[in-house]
């Protein structure tokens, strides 16, 4: 069952897509360029439609979604990692 | 796989446009005439008033805007007559005159001299000949393509870039190839993602008309602007749903005009097309002041992505939702259309998507009533530039 989804495998997110998950579960995501699965561990509860790092980044690293950039991290963030407005800005505006 | 080519039942009207609903209109020219307006719908059964706040004091483009919005309103090939009511004769006239060019009934009334009491009787009378007339017509076969269709997406979160707003863009690839006209918008919240628009522009002139009303939206936003816009963009909404920045809803909201759909030509608000093909209209972003624009420009039908669940609707243009957050469809399941919810799981694919939604099109071009029809929304909402004189 797929659990989260990522649009490109470039990409440093994948959005959960299922209700439910907890800190430490293993999820199955489906790369939908690729057509490919991975599975990654998450390291927080994460509510659908919420985002998780599947690379790591840095601080001010440039965060990558559909091929593009999304804005930038204000705080290093790992793999499994919840990924949203605690710790991602814009760089817009 | 859907055949575009079968026809649907629409009503054609004296300018040779198709539309999808039959309505007769009580368009009050200003705020203090709405009351006369309702009045006149309560007598007459079969007509429908639209109240609203503005048509005063107005000057320069913001005036420009009301009489565009308000004649654009009253042309709208779901409009099948329209009686005009304001407190003076001049600006009433205006709007008269500007409805009167499609060629269907349009009569105004002003109040001043005669009060609301013999206003709403005289336009009453007027009314009732004119539901007659409406109720008359019969609809025809029509194609597909002949049906004018606008897109924008509210309440948005990550399924929406994964799911319903790609679903609209299957199906607007698919209605561009059977030369249907069609439109997307919202000038900020393309914010992120210009540079993908600007390349799909037809030519030079369309890039540069494009990039100048993008450039124009963002000059109005760093003007007045406190911060950096959270909790507007992305809303509360939006971030609840998972949406972290401009950026990302942005490139999220682009993917409702496809893969091959080429932007054809660039709209000021509320301007109608001079041709077939994929227009940019510049717009608000906020889903109300936005569909009554896509209204007022000639649209006949419209496509709603929304994630987290927005709920609105239009006096005369039907609101189709599409939805592929399972949690949304499954606790405000009344508000959603087509439910794509099976894309996020790979049980049914885009293109298997994209046709569910032209389905859904087509009956309701045939008369179906959408979710925000049955459920009484009728979010007529102007927009304004600036402050009264």
């Amino acid at each position: 069952m797929i659990q989260f989804i990522v649009h490109d495998e470039d990409d440093s997110v994948g959005v959960v897509t299922v209700e439910g998950l907890k800190a430490n579960d293993t999820l199955t995501g489906w790369i939908m360029d690729q057509d490919v699965l991975i599975d990654i561990k998450i390291n927080q509860d994460i509510p659908i439609g919420h985002k998780i790092a599947i690379k790591d980044l840095n601080k001010d690293d440039t965060v990558i979604k559909y091929g593009v950039d999304i804005g930038r991290t204000i705080s290093q963030i790992k793999v499994g990692d919840h990924l949203h407005v605690h710790n991602v800005k814009t760089k817009r505006w | 796989m859907i055949n575009l080519n079968e026809k649907i039942y629409g009503y054609r009207r004296d300018n040779n446009r198709v539309g999808i609903r039959n309505y007769v209109l009580i368009l009050p020219v200003d705020d203090i005439s709405n009351a006369a307006c309702e009045a006149v719908s309560n007598n007459i059964k079969g007509t429908i008033a639209l109240p609203h706040p503005y048509g005063r004091l107005q000057f320069g483009e913001d005036l420009d805007l009301h009489f565009r919005t308000l004649i654009g309103t009253g042309s709208n090939p779901n409009v099948a007559a329209v009686i005009v009511i304001g407190i003076e004769p001049g600006w009433t006239q205006k709007i008269v005159d500007g409805i009167a060019s499609t060629g269907k009934p349009v009569q105004g009334f002003s109040i001043e001299k005669k009060g609301d009491i013999q206003t709403i009787a005289d336009a009453s009378k007027a009314a009732y000949d004119m539901v007659h007339y409406a109720t008359g017509l019969q609809r025809e076969p029509c194609d597909i393509g002949e049906l004018w269709v606008s897109t924008k997406c509210g309440e948005s979160d990550t399924t929406s870039g994964f799911g319903s707003n790609p679903t609209v863009g299957n199906a607007f690839d698919k209605l561009y190839e059977i030369d249907s006209t069609l439109l997307f918008g919202e000038t900020s919240e393309v914010t992120g993602g210009e540079h993908l628009i600007k390349e799909r522009c037809a030519n030079d002139a369309v890039a540069d008309q494009f990039m100048f009303m993008f450039n124009r939206y963002q000059d109005m936003i760093e003007r007045f602007k406190t911060d950096d816009l959270s909790e507007s963009q992305p809303t509360k909404g939006n971030i609840e749903g998972g949406l972290t920045t401009i950026e990302e809803k942005a490139l999220g909201n682009i993917q409702k005009i496809g893969k091959k759909c080429v932007v054809d030509g660039v709209l000021d608000k509320a301007e109608m097309p001079t041709s077939k093909g994929l227009w940019f209209m510049d717009s608000s972003s906020a889903a109300a002041e936005m569909v009554t624009l896509c209204a007022a420009s000639g649209y006949v039908a419209h496509l709603f992505p929304t994630g987290q669940g927005n709920i609105i609707g239009n006096p005369i243009l039907p609101v189709i939702k599409i939805c592929a957050n399972p949690r949304t469809v499954r606790t405000m399941s009344e508000h959603i259309d087509v439910d794509v919810t099976g894309l996020l799981n790979r049980d049914i694919n885009l293109d298997q998507a994209g046709d569910m939604l032209l389905e859904s099109l087509i009956h309701t071009s045939n008369g179906r009533m959408t979710a925000a029809e049955i459920l009484g929304h009728q979010e007529f909402v102007l927009t304004r530039l600036y402050e009264s004189a």
